[in-house]
């Protein structure tokens, strides 16, 4: 007792912090000697993408914060203070703005590498189940962060998208009631919103992040190939087609971010409402109650849902197939049952599947911002159908697919 | 890589195809939010005609006079009506219950209307309105049909009624279509200079629905070309660390 | 690996760097400005006019400026005549080290000799001092001879807002700019066409 087991101190400052905090460990652990596959391509920058994207959005929330109130009576006009008043207060809010945009950019190219190379396959489940969560904890703060600025979208898709809590069976108007906190979209609304927005659910998304993080580090990375490096080590206990972290893929990951800041700074600095689809047009009018906006729509990013929920001709139903669109997508690592992970050693009926299926929630996400026309309608209703389909042919075509051998290294380029 | 590129493309798609609406858009305005001249035209024309009913609640004198290089004296002296105070936000004195009784509806707040309605409408609202005496306000506008605003530049642009032309279709259905202006009394200004007048109030329209836009554009440049040098010196020391790979 | 490629590395390195520190140097900068008085304060903290005719010999009007007390004082004769009898018990009498507009009086501090325009904040720690203009003993001070004082810490100051020796406020009181649009009408924050 008294003393602290010291078994590989080294002393000095480091050692002494060591001793109490394993600092250096943790820096092995996670970058230093975090072996990541040495074949990482495109594919694998956004990542960390989301990463800077996340802190971007949590340093500029916080100063947005510092400029804005949450009152229904002053809301829209606090937007235009930041934009006019506040000393560049109009960078920071443009850079979040743009910053909820490009996290939904960064977050899809994200889970569709998933989906090319099965990275959400034994044995990193987890690894894609918390991924999911993340997902829709991102999209709740984005539809609350995009009601603050109480411009007459924001009033209006508040209404639609809570009125959904309706579908509920038996207290579903209690319920939205009670979402609300108020007989209508209101200060009460906005209220907690602001709340949840700002504090509550931040704080689950960088929990969340960090779980994702260290669920992946414990599994280790997948790759373009879907080798596992582990099963081939040197003496050491090394991979031997894994390379540190730190320092090369921290090197090409800032690479990617220089690109990454070139075409973001653009947008925000020469296009910061990308023609009404980062920044709609009917948010630059105030909350009315009395009017609604001619076409009413959720921001891009949630539009595919949207598509889908428009094209059932029933409102509970909507609903419930909505919500079983992103549910579905928490199956997947028992869905597909196939043993080979990467699209490169699948054969052209599942690199056709997967290419369709890409493809059909893009147009979803273009007819969700359409006006809704027959013809729309039947291709959301037609492409809806083909998004479960992928899913269910997914199930049974990968019981017995037939693939091309997968290489038990990754093979020098 | 092909399929990334489709990717890109498709959901660019919607980026390239403009937002439709049910409106008349006769022609397209080219504005230059770089001209302070044409800044200075606009803010004068929104000063005389539009402030009467329209206020600016977001934007303060001050900063509209910096952004268009004008002293405070020819700011509060020359362009504005009421003795506000330079720092003062441009709000207008109309009770809003009295705005309704008068014209049904309250004029709204112009500060962001270009954000909202775009220029091409705003520009087109300007110069399609005609007599029309079954009108509350005995005129009517071909962009916003049943406007509730009255034609407040008419002296400038003069009296003009409207013709259309009523085609059936094959369902029997009556369409009214648009055919042409005729006017009736001159205005004081030409028809050119009227619709340069318009282009000039939309630019100022423009410039106020986001006054940060010209120092956004203006450090734009500096920004990307700063961010350029460093991708491409993290760009080298990539390929620097990866010579160590293979 | 050869030096040479080390060498390279180096190099690449520390302007890789360089350049991003200075990057992220200017990315601080709107952070950091965004903290300055926006528009509406300034708007908000701009000149203010106040009406002095009403204002009685010996008597003391409170103005709000930025959200700060500022004392209009019309002093009375025998209030100015000690002022220059004190300059022995002040810290700094000609007001070398205050902060005060060029264009008022070194003794009187102001622009009309009876007027005082002063702001009404103790330079100690911010408290507001109060008005004893009486020429009588007071408890705190028994040679008072009018001015003000600051309960919270005890500065004593004359009526021309210098403060006196033994005060734990160690600068006069501050004088605003101020520039008088009438006979009647003063405006504080701004010096006018005189300045």
């Amino acid at each position: 007792m008294g003393k602290i087991a010291s078994s590989n101190s080294k002393g000095g400052f480091m050692g002494w912090i060591n001793d109490r905090l394993p600092v250096t460990q943790f820096y092995k652990d996670h970058l230093s000697e975090y072996y990541a596959p040495k074949n990482f391509n495109f594919w694998y920058f956004f990542g960390s993408l989301a990463l800077l994207v996340l802190v971007n959005q949590i340093l500029t929330g916080i100063w947005l914060t510092m400029h804005y109130k949450p009152d229904a009576s002053q809301a829209f006009g606090m937007v235009e203070y930041i934009m006019r008043d506040v000393p560049w207060g109009w960078l920071i809010r443009y850079l979040h703005t743009t910053g909820a945009s490009a996290f939904f950019i960064v977050i899809y190219f994200h889970m569709f590498r998933g989906l090319l190379y099965g990275s959400y396959k034994k044995p990193r489940e987890l690894v894609w189940l918390i991924g999911m969560v993340i997902y829709l904890a991102l999209m709740a703060e984005a539809f609350m962060g995009y009601v603050l600025p109480w411009g007459n979208m924001s009033y209006w898709g508040a209404k639609v998208i809570t009125q959904l809590f309706g579908a509920v069976p038996f207290v579903g108007d209690a319920l939205v009631e009670w979402v609300r906190g108020d007989y209508l979209i209101s200060d009460a609304t906005l209220n907690r919103f602001f709340a949840l927005h700002v504090v509550a659910l931040p704080l689950a998304i960088v929990a969340l992040v960090v779980i994702h993080i260290a669920a992946l580090h414990t599994v280790g990375s997948n790759n373009p190939e879907g080798v596992e490096i582990k099963q081939h080590k040197d003496e050491n206990g090394k991979p031997l087609d894994g390379i540190p972290f730190h320092p090369y893929y921290t090197v090409k990951d800032i690479f990617g971010v220089g690109v990454f800041l070139l075409i973001f700074l653009f947008i925000v600095f020469v296009k910061p409402d990308m023609g009404g689809l980062f920044l709609e047009h009917d948010n630059y009018v105030p909350a009315n109650p009395a009017v609604t906006p001619e076409h009413i729509k959720p921001v891009w990013y949630f539009t595919p849902f949207y598509a889908m929920l428009r094209a059932v001709p029933d409102m509970q139903l909507g609903a419930l197939i909505m919500l079983l669109a992103i549910v579905v997508l928490f199956f997947l690592p028992w869905l597909d049952r196939s043993p080979v992970k990467s699209i490169r050693y699948r054969r052209w009926p599942f690199k056709l599947m997967l290419s369709l299926f890409a493809v059909a929630f893009v147009i979803l996400g273009w007819l969700g911002m359409q006006g809704a026309t027959e013809l729309y309608k039947l291709m959301a209703q037609v492409l809806t159908a083909f998004y479960f389909f992928y899913f269910a042919w997914l199930f049974f075509y990968s019981r017995n697919e037939k693939y091309h051998e997968v290489p038990t290294r990754i093979e020098d380029h | 890589m092909k399929k990334i590129i489709l990717l890109i493309l498709l959901m660019a798609s919607p980026l390239l195809m403009a937002a439709g609406g049910g409106y008349y858009i006769g022609e397209k305005v080219q504005t230059n939010i770089r001209s302070t001249e044409s800044l200075r035209k606009g803010a004068k024309t929104y000063m005389n005609y539009c402030m009467g009913c329209h206020s600016m609640d977001f934007q303060r004198y001050n900063r509209v006079a910096a952004d268009l290089e004008l002293t405070e004296d020819e700011m509060m002296n020359g362009l504005v009506l009421t003795d506000a105070k330079f720092t003062d936000k441009m709000t207008i004195a109309m009770d809003e219950v009295q705005a309704k009784q008068w014209f049904g509806k309250a004029p709204p707040d112009l500060t962001v209307i270009a954000k909202a309605r775009g220029l091409d409408w705003l520009y087109n609202f300007l110069i399609n309105f005609y007599a029309d005496p079954k009108s509350v306000t005995g005129w009517n506008n071909l962009t916003l049909p049943n406007a509730s605003m009255p034609h407040v530049l008419w002296e400038l642009q003069g009296v003009r009624t409207a013709h259309f032309e009523t085609h059936t279709d094959e369902e029997g259905n009556e369409h009214k279509e648009f055919k042409n202006f005729e006017t009736v009394v001159a205005g004081k200004l030409s028809e050119q200079e009227y619709k340069d007048l318009a282009g000039d109030l939309v630019n100022f329209l423009d410039y106020s629905s986001e006054p940060a836009q010209l120092t956004r554009m203006a450090y734009a440049p500096w920004v990307l070309l700063f961010v350029s040098l460093f991708t491409f010196l993290a760009y080298l020391l990539k390929v620097n660390y990866f010579r160590d790979i293979h | 690996m050869t030096d040479n490629v080390n060498k390279s590395r180096r190099t690449l390195l520390l302007s890789t760097g360089a350049v991003g520190v200075v990057g992220a140097g200017f990315a601080a900068v709107p952070f950091l400005k965004s903290w300055l008085p926006s528009e509406r304060a300034k708007a908000a903290g701009g000149p203010v006019k106040a009406d002095i005719s009403k204002l009685e010999s010996g008597q003391m009007l409170n103005v709000l400026w930025r959200g700060q007390p500022v004392f209009l004082v019309n002093r009375t004769d025998q209030q100015i005549d000690v002022l220059e009898s004190l300059n022995g018990k002040l810290k700094d009498p000609d007001s070398e080290s205050s902060v005060q507009p060029e264009y008022v009086d070194k003794l009187y501090r102001s622009r009309k000799e009876n007027l005082l325009v002063v702001v009404g904040i103790c330079t100690h720690l911010g408290c507001s001092p109060k008005y004893y203009p009486d020429l009588v003993p007071q408890q705190f001070d028994a040679e008072w001879k009018g001015g003000f004082f600051c309960p919270c810490h005890s500065s004593r100051f004359d009526i021309s807002g210098r403060v006196f020796s033994g005060s734990p406020a160690s600068r006069n009181l501050d004088i605003p700019p101020y520039t008088f649009l009438d006979e009647n009408t003063i405006e504080i924050g701004s010096d006018g066409e005189q300045a």
